[in-house]
């Protein structure tokens, strides 16, 4: 496991998308430093032999008829959007 | 029985006044309404509150269905159609539930009339209702401190006789540890045994849905409500379900309770360790066997928890990005600037850590480090459940190390704040089932603060630790103590 100092807050934030203030990136970096510096006690624990669980309780195949259900109308879906004209939903352009 | 008396009722013997035509669904509704108008001003349980909804609901109520009539409160994760669904974030401010969640529509088929949204850690990620964007909860015992979280309000709400009982969610102890720490009863139920459709997701492969109440009994009423198989949800366990209140009120004679070495750590307070010790004393005198047992990784289900419950709520609240509901930030001045901004404006401080935390330790270069040896760390814990539930028929623990905490005492502090799941974040990594009751007070500064009882048992063994938690309750008076805001009656 790596150095927690490695966390680099104002690059991870803009991974996430997730615009921070400079007093913000401060605070998280000391805070997360130390939540990743108690997290290096994993380091002590033998792996090696172990399969990762990405579930409790691991159900396989889940399956159903592929055929259509009454769900709720684009009208309602669009209920909430921010923006929206001509039934869809309006997105901040992406091409010049 | 008059009008002032029925909010400190429990759903059981409301029901049975319903059943029984001695109060309608409708002056049940008005007389809770009454009563939170009366007390939530200093309780501040509810963010919203819909009368008229539930008033036709009530004209239309069956009372001989299992919860005929009841009004549940409902945490504001949780979907129900036409009403706000916040999860106490700026982010989600004014947005609708065009559906009901599974779990919803469940309690509707039960007869149970969902009534109010309450307060929370924004997104669910907290252990003292703190976090909310909106406002505080204070605890109804001791109102300058919180009543725990991150289902606080539904806690608060039902220890105020603000509600008969309420619905929570859990990710790492969010429904027991309020349970513990306002003084009412909460299960966890095991992964898979409630859907999860139409409850904002936090970290899906720990989330689940569960009731708070003011009894055991009714505990097992809301399952039989909730739980079973839900084909719009996959993880959903097709698994028959019992009726969780038919073993109530056998002994414990014949029963294996385990203590495990490693839940005995400093830390705890020793009122609460007080409390405990007398708890297991009174189940071994209901005939309960007491065996000790062994948990070896348990000193690591903090950190595996911190690592994969924020890595799943990083991926989860991606789609808060401000195009199909929620915030949106005004004028971007590209897509970038967009989310950058829609985000940092919508979620508050703690969502915006974990969100960081999160996608950190699932970036290029530390995922192996991190998330995958939590997830092997995650395995070796829910084996060590495996080999106890071997020999035991539950666990007995506490269910927080402390009673509640002040406002304010541990905001500063994430990792002391993350510490408060320590006997609780085990069960949801392992996906087994808990429960916490009432077992007892602390003296602090002149005011009885609730201590909270926990039983951990095996997945799917819900029906098993709802007989052992009733056999213990109706041995003791802890579930008919009141919180000094629940003696006060209505100005009805």
């Amino acid at each position: 496991m790596l150095k927690s100092s490695d966390l680099d807050v104002a690059y991870v934030a803009k991974l996430a998308r997730l615009n921070l203030t400079d007093a913000e990136t401060e605070l998280f970096q000391k805070q997360l430093g130390d939540v990743l510096k108690y997290a290096d006690k994993l380091r002590a624990v033998d792996v090696s032999h172990m399969e990762a669980a990405a579930h409790a309780i691991p159900i396989f195949n889940v399956f159903r008829e592929d055929e259509s259900r009454d769900w709720f109308t684009a009208e309602q879906a669009l209920s909430n959007a921010p923006r929206q004209a001509n039934g869809l939903f309006i997105v901040t352009k992406v091409v010049e | 029985m008059t009008g002032k008396d029925l909010p400190a009722l429990n759903i059981a013997d409301l029901q049975s006044l319903l059943r029984h035509r001695e109060v309608s669904p409708r002056e049940v509704l008005d007389v809770l309404r009454a009563r939170i108008e009366s007390v939530d001003g200093k309780i501040d349980a509810y963010l919203s509150i819909d009368f008229e909804a539930a008033a036709k609901e009530a004209e239309k109520a069956n009372v001989d269905l299992p919860l005929g009539g009841v009004p549940i409160a409902i945490k504001d994760i949780i979907s129900v159609a036409g009403e706000p669904c916040t999860c106490a974030s700026k982010i989600l401010h004014g947005y609708r539930a065009p559906y009901d969640a599974t779990v919803i529509r469940k309690l509707r088929a039960a007869g149970a009339i969902p009534f109010g949204k309450t307060n929370m850690d924004e997104f669910a990620m907290g252990s003292s209702t703190e976090n909310s964007g909106v406002k505080l909860t204070r605890n109804p015992w001791d109102l300058s401190r919180v009543p725990g979280g991150s289902s606080g309000g539904s806690a608060a709400a039902v220890a105020a006789d603000e509600a008969f009982g309420g619905l929570g969610t859990e990710t790492g102890g969010s429904i027991r540890q309020p349970a513990a720490l306002s003084g009412v009863v909460g299960l966890k139920p095991s992964y898979g045994r409630v859907s999860r459709f139409g409850v904002v997701a936090f970290a899906s492969s720990l989330d689940q849905v569960g009731p708070l109440t003011k009894t055991v009994r009714d505990s097992a009423l809301i399952m039989n409500a909730i739980a079973g198989h839900d084909p719009q949800e996959t993880t959903s366990l097709n698994q028959p379900v019992p009726d969780y209140t038919e073993g109530l009120g056998r002994d414990l004679r014949g029963v294996r309770l385990g203590l495990a070495k490693e839940y005995m750590i400093e830390g705890i307070d020793a009122q609460v360790k007080a409390a405990i010790d007398a708890a297991v004393k009174r189940m071994d005198s209901l005939g309960a066997e007491i065996v000790d047992v062994s948990l070896p990784h348990t000193d690591y289900a903090i950190a595996v928890y911190y690592i994969l419950a924020t890595a799943e709520a990083s991926a989860n609240l991606a789609r808060f990005d401000g195009v199909r509901y929620g915030h949106r930030a005004e004028n971007p001045k590209d897509l970038l600037d967009h989310y950058g901004r829609t985000r940092e404006e919508g979620f508050g401080p703690e969502v915006k850590r974990r969100i960081i935390l999160g996608t950190y330790v699932l970036s290029s270069g530390y995922y192996d480090a991190y998330y995958l040896r939590a997830q092997k760390v995650r395995e070796l814990i829910r084996q060590d459940f495996a080999k106890a539930f071997e020999k035991v028929n539950a666990l007995i623990s506490p269910t927080s190390p402390v009673p509640a905490f002040k406002l304010g005492e541990r905001t500063d502090d994430p990792l002391q704040m993350y510490l408060a799941d320590i006997f609780t974040s085990p069960a949801n990594l392992a996906g087994i089932c808990g429960i916490s009751v009432p077992c007892g007070f602390a003296d602090v500064d002149g005011n009885r603060l609730p201590i909270g009882l926990q039983l951990l048992g095996n997945a799917l063994d819900e029906a098993r630790i709802l007989q052992i938690a009733h056999a213990y309750e109706q041995s003791t008076d802890w579930h008919r103590a009141r919180s000094p805001i629940a003696e006060t009656l209505p100005n009805a």
